[in-house]
């Protein structure tokens, strides 16, 4: 059975050899030159893995799947959103090897992050602008999928991951303020913290959960530091999987200005 | 298909043998798999618990222990405070956190007859905690005011709320007198009738009518 070709491009699609060109008085190929063998090494990386996962299938029909009709570029909005995601991980990340989540030495830290360290500046830069464009992408990508209807059956619980999703975006843009734990971000994050407290019979507890105390205190840093760099980046991270799961599986939806077309063997017989 | 339904009221036989399932033995009531499918659950069930249920307990442990013993700290001798009007001092309110542990309270020497209420304080220190959303208020002299930079807050001289957003008046601390030093001790909450409640509350808790059994005290606090 001839195993199907990945799809190459075609600079490295093998090319067959010209007729009578090469091939030896009984019929057998030349030895495979230099550039052959190395355009070889790719190809069977990729065929040793896939023959050991069997992803080949799910990766064509997930990169390959197709897409409705007037798909514009508004349908770009909910990737740009996960890049965005991605952005805030990978600069959060690198980030965390100079911050101190420390009420004492946080400030001077991210002062150090700022001024002293390597590229710190452009890092911690995007870390705190790739927050608010993440925020804006996101209500973007909500407001499309609104406009478009995108949120009707089957695709209802899609649209509540996505809300799940924003709410978490929106928690780490508040756990992420108080971490340069400058006088701006401490008093937001107490005024923040306190509206919270505002809520009848919960609030209080909900605040005491944020603050790790009745004050805000040497926890309340730490604890705020801990959510918004392993508890919700690992659960965002596993909902946008689960997000991008019923995505591809149910594919996406038409622009509503885009009216089905109609059969034609259906128009005949409606005649 | 054929077989007539059954009425719902007719139960199946409890015995595995008696439903027909295939290698059952006389008087199994539940199968082998059953058995194994539901052990397996629960051992990981309880794995998952050992785990979890005491990391919940340790996140969530501030909502239910005492975590500010009280203590009393000094704020200068009796000498510097008088009852005409408030001196500001500055006081560790959690310890071991540097710079953003430590609060202003102002503080005046109790006026018999300004202070029917809680007069069995000999001091009145009256915490900068602006009971609207917690921003920091100052006592500006010349009015008698004590005023939020956040949203507007405005309390009168008691730290009773005479503008703006604020829910109940400025809180307190308890205050007493030792060999002519003047001590400060933990937080109270009043409501708008300057009546003393046993836990402090967050900011925005209101305190009168039924709204004080929406914001409960809580052992935290």
């Amino acid at each position: 059975m001839k195993r199907p070709q990945p799809p190459l491009p075609r600079a490295l699609q093998r090319r067959p050899a010209p007729p009578g060109d090469g091939a030896g008085p009984n019929g057998d190929q030349a030895a495979p030159t230099l550039k052959d063998q190395a355009v070889e090494v790719p190809v069977s990386v990729v065929g040793w893995l896939d023959e050991r996962t069997g992803a080949s299938p799910f990766l064509r029909g997930f990169l390959y799947r197709k897409v409705p009709k007037g798909t514009n570029w508004f349908y770009t909005l909910g990737s740009a959103s996960m890049f965005a995601f991605l952005s805030q991980a990978v600069t959060g990340v690198f980030l965390a090897m100079y911050y101190e989540p420390d009420a004492s030495r946080a400030y001077e830290s991210a002062q150090r992050i700022t001024n002293e360290i390597f590229l710190g500046e452009l890092v911690r830069g995007m870390h705190r602008w790739g927050s608010t464009v993440m925020i804006v992408l996101v209500f973007l990508h909500m407001g499309r999928t609104f406009f478009f209807g995108a949120y009707k059956y089957p695709r209802e619980l899609n649209w509540i991951i996505g809300v799940i999703l924003l709410v978490l975006t929106l928690a780490m843009g508040f756990t992420g303020y108080l971490l340069p734990f400058d006088q701006r971000s401490f008093w937001a994050t107490v005024v923040g913290v306190n509206i919270n407290a505002s809520g009848p019979v919960v609030g209080p507890y909900l605040a005491d959960f944020l603050r790790g105390g009745p004050e805000f205190g040497a926890y309340t840093l730490s604890r705020f530091y801990a959510l918004h760099m392993l508890l919700i980046p690992v659960l965002i991270a596993a909902l946008i999987g689960a997000h991008l799961y019923l995505v591809a599986k149910l594919g996406t939806t038409a622009p509503p200005w885009l009216k089905a077309e109609k059969s034609k063997a259906l128009a005949k017989e409606q005649v | 298909m054929a077989e007539p339904r059954k009425s719902p009221r007719q139960r199946k036989s409890r015995y595995t043998a008696d439903r027909g399932i295939a290698g059952a033995y006389d008087g199994e009531t539940v199968t082998r798999r059953r058995l194994f499918e539901g052990g397996a659950q629960g051992v990981g069930g309880i794995a998952v618990a050992a785990f979890a249920l005491p990391s919940l307990g340790f996140a969530l442990g501030p909502l239910f222990e005492d975590q500010l013993p009280e203590r009393y700290q000094d704020i200068g001798p009796e000498k510097d405070f008088n009852d005409e009007t408030y001196v500001p001092k500055v006081i560790s309110i959690v310890p071991n956190t540097g710079e953003a542990g430590k609060t202003t309270i102002y503080v005046r020497r109790t006026d018999p007859a300004r202070d029917e209420r809680n007069a069995d304080q000999p001091y009145v220190a009256i915490s900068t905690r602006c009971a609207h959303l917690g921003c920091p208020v100052r006592y500006v002299t010349a009015s008698q005011r004590f005023i939020c930079p956040c949203h507007g807050g405005v309390y009168g001289f008691q730290g009773e709320v005479t503008g703006g957003p604020p829910v109940r008046p400025l809180d307190r601390f308890y205050t007493k007198v030792e060999r002519g030093r003047v001590l400060v001790g933990a937080r109270f909450s009043l409501n708008s009738k300057l009546e003393r409640f046993p836990h402090p509350r967050d900011p925005s808790s209101h305190l009168d009518g039924l709204w004080q059994y929406l914001y409960p005290g809580r052992p935290s606090t």
